[in-house]
């Protein structure tokens, strides 16, 4: 007599909750199940704390759609909360999407005043950002030159992490994840400083964009990871 | 065939109609043929300034739309027999002309001239477009100030998408030697730290360019005027020769050297 594995297994971590899901099964199935299975146990959950949920499906590739079909089903429960779904499986389009988020685009030209460069993944830029003119990179911006115009760097969905790293760091407006931050200098002032080598990240302690030499901002763990796929 | 040069700046007020009458004055000057082309259309100024307001028939629109041919429009400059110019006209404006008309009056009278200089309007609209379509250079005029260094770039970013025209050259006009000293202005390493183009030349402020311009007759024309030597450089440059910038530090009187020597300065 064979013993029927269960489609769904809850395990209860120091954590949160582990949902491990059947690889081989359909769907619906599992589906029907993760609803039977929560509505069994809701007295677990009834009142408390706010209890994370991570969802494992293995190697089932699972659509934005289902995604999201999963999220509600679990949020109907007050107390649960999603914290993430995780496949081993991937589409090819989304591993293009994630190929370009890491690709670095170089070019060598100056901006100019009324100019836009726009690019999918981290910039490399030879040459300079007059002001007036406009960089933006889903992930991070390196400039070899002058930025005296706008950059603005993680336009990415998890952008708080980008880096802007210039020669010359005399922007008018610096912009990380959703995070805005303009120079206070008057035009001409800005010009004398002597700012080199500098690079802005964000603060996420003071929700701010913070411009640093760039050897002191090397020194933080999450940057030299960033600055670090440069080098790769 | 002669070559066709157009005079730009995005912002007004900068010295472009001045910067076109001086260069084809001096170019004139050493013989070239020359004709001078206005086509800031309903605000035409460079007849004025070169004193030939008075003999304008025809103009640049009646040439587009065919109701003279080009050489009937051409003005003959007065003091030189080298030297002409294709009024803009007054009571029109800048969509009475099409870049690829323009384009054809510039070719037709490159082949007569030596140097066609275009006197482009203010502005990055249609009178750009038109002014810019027949070029084979340009030259940027910019003033040391931040507003004018700023369109200077951004017309410089345009003309670099033109891809007929060869990469502008900058005239820096209106310096200042006491704002310079004061550092009220911006200094030219800084003007050419931005832009990044090759320095034409730079022309000092000159309060006789304003009493010239009122008179009909170019500074170029008076040797003693500073701003006149620098327009002659410009011109000279213009043929290919290596001319050394001016220098701006020159305090001109005897007792400024006095004191200069007595360490009272």
């Amino acid at each position: 007599m064979s013993v029927i594995q269960p489609l769904v297994t809850m395990k209860g971590r120091k954590d949160g909750l582990v949902l491990v899901m059947d690889e081989t099964c359909a769907y619906r199935d599992l589906v029907h199940e993760l609803k039977v299975k929560l509505t069994e146990n809701t007295n677990l959950y009834k009142d408390g704390p706010i209890i994370s949920v991570k969802v494992q499906v293995g190697n089932r590739y699972i659509s934005t759609e289902q995604r999201e079909q999963l999220r509600d089903i679990i949020h109907a429960f007050e107390r649960l909360k999603v914290d993430e779904i995780q496949s081993n499986v991937m589409s090819l389009e989304e591993i293009a999407q994630k190929q370009k988020q890491e690709r670095i685009i170089r070019m060598a030209r100056i901006i100019r005043s009324g100019q836009v460069l726009s690019v999918e993944g981290d910039l490399l830029l030879i040459g300079d950002v007059n002001p007036g003119g406009k960089v933006s990179a889903s992930g991070n911006i390196y400039i070899l030159g002058a930025l005296r115009g706008i950059a603005s760097a993680g336009l990415a969905n998890d952008g708080k992490g980008a880096v802007i790293v210039a020669s010359l760091m005399m922007p008018t407006q610096l912009k990380i994840g959703q995070v805005i931050s303009r120079n206070e200098y008057s035009a001409v002032e800005e010009m004398k400083e002597d700012h080199l080598l500098e690079c802005a990240y964000l603060d996420e302690k003071i929700g701010k964009i913070v411009i640093d030499r760039l050897h002191t901002a090397l020194k933080k763990q999450n940057l030299s990871l960033t600055l670090n796929k440069l080098l790769d | 065939m002669g070559e066709a040069i157009v005079v730009t700046s995005g912002k007004g007020g900068v010295g472009k109609t001045t910067t076109s009458a001086n260069i084809g004055t001096v170019l004139a000057l050493q013989g070239k043929k020359v004709c001078l082309v206005d086509t800031d259309i309903g605000l035409r100024n460079l007849d004025v300034v070169m004193g030939l307001e008075n003999r304008i028939i025809y103009d640049l629109v009646d040439v587009a739309q065919g109701r003279c041919k080009l050489n009937q429009a051409l003005v003959k400059d007065k003091r030189f027999e080298c030297l002409s110019m294709l009024p803009a006209a007054q009571t029109t404006d800048k969509t009475a002309v099409k870049p690829a008309e323009m384009k054809k009056m510039v070719d037709e009278l490159k082949a007569d001239f030596d140097y066609v200089i275009i006197d482009c309007p203010a502005g990055i609209e249609r009178g750009f477009r038109n002014a810019v379509a027949g070029a084979d250079h340009a030259i940027v005029v910019t003033t040391p100030e931040i507003s004018s260094v700023r369109d200077a770039d951004r017309i410089i970013g345009l003309l670099e998408q033109e891809e007929q025209v060869t990469p502008p050259r900058l005239i820096i006009n209106r310096i200042r030697q006491h704002l310079l000293k004061s550092g009220d202005m911006l200094e030219i390493d800084e003007i050419m730290n931005i832009l990044a183009i090759d320095l034409l030349g730079i022309v000092v402020d000159d309060d006789r360019v304003i009493s010239s311009s009122n008179k009909g007759e170019p500074i170029a024309l008076d040797p003693n005027s500073r701003a006149s030597q620098a327009y002659r450089n410009i011109g000279r440059r213009i043929l290919g020769e290596t001319v050394p910038l001016m220098v701006l530090d020159e305090k001109g009187g005897f007792f400024h050297r006095m004191k200069a020597l007595l360490g009272m300065r």
